[in-house]
């Protein structure tokens, strides 16, 4: 814990010297973890990852697969829980509040905290109903107007509206990769949430829309806390202002991006930077 | 006994066949650099296909003109004055004494003196072609395998000669169910026509009275063969079980899909499916005994007029029968709809039953709309219950309460006790029978086209 904050120091120091002073390290503190654990059934995934995530910025998780990111970005949202036979030990508090407090209601927390997969996954229903999903089952809209509005205003936040607007109610399976994964951010974003995980979001697309995403994504960051797990470190580095390495279900080094990608601490961190793991 | 001999002779045709081709292609030279082609179980079962081919085709020969060789054998040992005072079916008769005297089992009544030589001569003549024969095969075989063999060099494409080989057999193995369901068709086709030439189509597909008269005495006096009584028959059960099946069959599976711990699953979803494995007699039985007498008195507590074999009680033991159809298909089909689907509802906040109703049910739909068609063909098809159950009452009404008759069950009485298939009466079965096979086709053929659709979306 001290270690940690004696770190988060230094790499605020290095950085108020450094070339990137305005951003996200005056930010609050929006999601701490403490000795966060998961189990597979007797397989442990995780190791005891502490960090914390500040407001308002976008948090790149890197390492090589299997080494836990995607994990510990699925118990944020408590998406772990519907996994059969996993556990998850520790603490994650967002805004002060454990989130996996039996009292708390994980609904609510997932609207909170939205979610981007990996691979696009629009509903097959049309664009507009896509969208409006998650407002509808959170009652957000009292009327056909405000569902409109809500939609329409989410489209254009995801930066979609101008494509689809003459298509709202054709099927969203039949966008392209990169409109799909748009079209889920817009979903995403409708519910009104204040956090919102990005499992490798691009991974599945082709380098054009993989850069329309990353735009988005900055742009996104005046308004939402974001995390994003990518296998791309040259993402990490174009799309986030900290970024965490994980290996072997251990959060090794945490910091903000340009140190980790030119000045990192640990050498395996720099192993896998330069190449040599992974 | 005999069958026995041949296929041993054959087994012990094939192992050498194969042994020698196989020890053959080992022995082959590669000294001056040529590869050898094939590996040596392919030489191996080369030689194999070789030597069986001839000898099974001088069995099979046998199997076709055996018989009528030995008939002609036979009625060669009968004296001629007896063959000119019998008729054709005197002369059979005496025939299939012949052969039981041959067989040693003995015949009924007193055995003429002709027919003891006959059954004597018949024995030898029958020893010695089998020995003919099983010699002959013996001999194509070895013949075939020796020239095989012969040809066996290094470039010898063995591979694709044994390839080929199988191509053709699984080809066959396929057109003996193609053919099949051809010559069925056509069967009910041709049969169906002569019913025709009876009873004018019109009014058979849309007679109301159901009434064939089995007194076939006057030439006109061929009864009524109305379809609709039947149809709405069938139609009302089927709709009754369809009534039971689907709800409860989509809700458990729903339940063993998605609520379900994967143990109790595990133990479930096999007894679910022993439910299927029940003979439909014991349904029937189970519908004439039980349900019935229990729907009846229930309705008779309520003031419903319900009757104990009726449309009702077939129906809902037909609904229980299908259940395990709908729910293992269903259950299939939910699992197919991608995990990130449910994840993305999930994600969003969306509590299970929401995502099963708002995402799952409607990304599963087309595919559980064709497990349910595929059901209905079932229901549409079955007998035994509705024979045991329904009451077998013809009679064109709507009140599922009343005992119906279904197309099934009439087929069924057309065709049992004494048929002559020259009278409406049996041949109505064939009509019936294909009216039957096109709506089942048009349900299977719906049902196909929308799971394919379906499929198409996520793969």
């Amino acid at each position: 814990m001290d270690m940690l904050a004696g770190k988060v120091k230094m790499t605020q120091q290095s950085v108020n010297t450094a070339m990137n002073p305005a951003d996200a390290l005056e930010r609050p503190i929006r999601l701490t973890a403490r000795d966060v654990t998961v189990h597979y059934g007797a397989k442990q995934a995780l190791h005891g990852i502490s960090i914390d995530i500040p407001d308002r910025a976008v948090t790149s998780f890197i390492g090589p697969s299997g080494c836990g990111k995607s994990t510990f970005l699925r118990c944020i949202n408590r998406m772990n829980d519907t996994i059969e036979g996993a556990r998850v030990g520790g603490t994650i508090k967002l805004d002060g509040e454990d989130i996996y407090d039996p009292s708390l209601d994980v609904v609510e927390l997932r609207a909170r905290i939205g979610m981007v997969f990996q691979k696009p996954n629009p509903f097959p229903k049309s664009i507009y109903e896509n969208v409006a999903y998650g407002p509808k089952i959170h009652g957000l809209a009292r009327s056909k107007t405000d569902m409109d509005e809500i939609v329409v205003s989410s489209l254009r936040k995801a930066g979609l509206f101008e494509e689809v607007k003459d298509r709202l109610n054709e099927p969203g399976t039949g966008l392209s990769g990169g409109q799909q994964q748009r079209l889920c951010i817009a979903r995403a974003i409708a519910v009104g949430p204040e956090v919102i995980l990005m499992d490798e979001p691009c991974s599945a697309l082709d380098p054009i829309a993989t850069a329309i995403i990353e735009e988005l994504i900055d742009e996104l960051r005046e308004n939402y806390t974001i995390v994003i797990v990518t296998h791309s470190m040259q993402q990490a580095a174009r799309v986030s202002q900290r970024t965490a390495f994980f290996h072997l279900g251990n959060l090794i080094e945490e910091g903000v991006t340009e140190d980790i990608f030119t000045n990192p601490v640990n050498k395996q961190t720099q192993d896998y930077i330069m190449g040599r793991i992974g | 006994m005999n069958s026995l001999v041949i296929a041993g002779l054959l087994l012990v045709l094939l192992g050498l066949a194969y042994q020698s081709g196989w020890s053959r292609s080992r022995g082959l030279s590669t000294a001056n650099g040529v590869k050898v082609h094939s590996r040596p179980q392919y030489h191996g079962s080369y030689v194999a296909i070789w030597t069986l081919v001839p000898a099974l085709i001088i069995i099979a020969l046998w199997a076709w003109l055996g018989d009528g060789i030995t008939h002609n054998f036979i009625v060669s040992q009968i004296p001629v004055e007896t063959v000119q005072s019998l008729d054709q079916v005197g002369l059979n008769a005496t025939i299939a004494r012949i052969r039981s005297l041959a067989t040693g089992y003995g015949v009924a009544g007193e055995i003429l003196p002709y027919e003891q030589t006959a059954g004597d001569a018949l024995r030898s003549f029958q020893f010695i072609t089998f020995l003919i024969v099983v010699v002959a095969a013996a001999v194509a075989g070895i013949v075939a395998l020796l020239y095989a063999r012969g040809r066996i060099t290094a470039r010898l494409r063995a591979r694709n000669a044994v390839e080929r080989v199988i191509n053709i057999a699984l080809l066959a193995c396929s057109a003996v169910a193609i053919l099949t369901t051809v010559g069925i068709v056509a069967s009910l086709v041709s049969e169906a026509y002569k019913f025709f030439t009876f009873i004018h189509p019109l009014d058979f597909f849309f007679g109301t009275v159901w009434n064939p008269s089995f007194s076939s005495t006057g030439g006109a006096a061929h009864g009524q063969y109305g379809l609709l009584p039947l149809l709405v028959g069938t139609l009302m059960i089927t709709l009754i079980a369809m009534l039971v099946a689907v709800p409860v069959g989509l809700m458990a599976a729903i339940y063993l899909s998605q609520y379900a711990h994967h143990s109790f699953r595990a133990v479930a979803k096999p007894i679910i499916e022993i439910l299927a494995g029940i003979p439909t007699i014991v349904f029937g039985f189970f519908a004439l005994v039980t349900v019935g007498p229990f729907l009846r008195d229930f309705g008779s507590l309520v003031g419903l007029d319900i009757k104990a074999t009726s449309a009702l009680t077939a129906g809902i033991v037909m609904g229980i029968m299908i259940i395990p159809f709908v729910s293992s298909l269903s259950d299939d089909i939910l699992n197919q709809v991608p995990r990130t689907l449910r994840d993305g509802a999930y994600g969003l906040g969306a509590t299970k039953s929401e995502t099963i109703r708002n995402v799952l049910l409607p990304a599963a739909l087309p595919g559980i709309v064709g497990a349910f068609l595929l059901a209905v063909s079932r229901a549409v098809g079955e007998t035994m219950i509705v024979v045991l159950a329904a009451g077998n009452s013809p009679v064109l009404r709507g009140n599922p309460f009343e005992p119906v008759a279904t197309i099934t069950v009439s087929i069924v009485n057309q065709l049992t006790g004494d048929s002559d298939f020259a009278g409406p009466q049996s041949l109505v079965a064939f009509a019936l029978g294909l009216t039957l096979f096109v709506i089942t086709l048009c349900l299977n053929v719906f049902a196909l086209y929308i799971v394919r659709r379906f499929r198409e979306q996520y793969e």
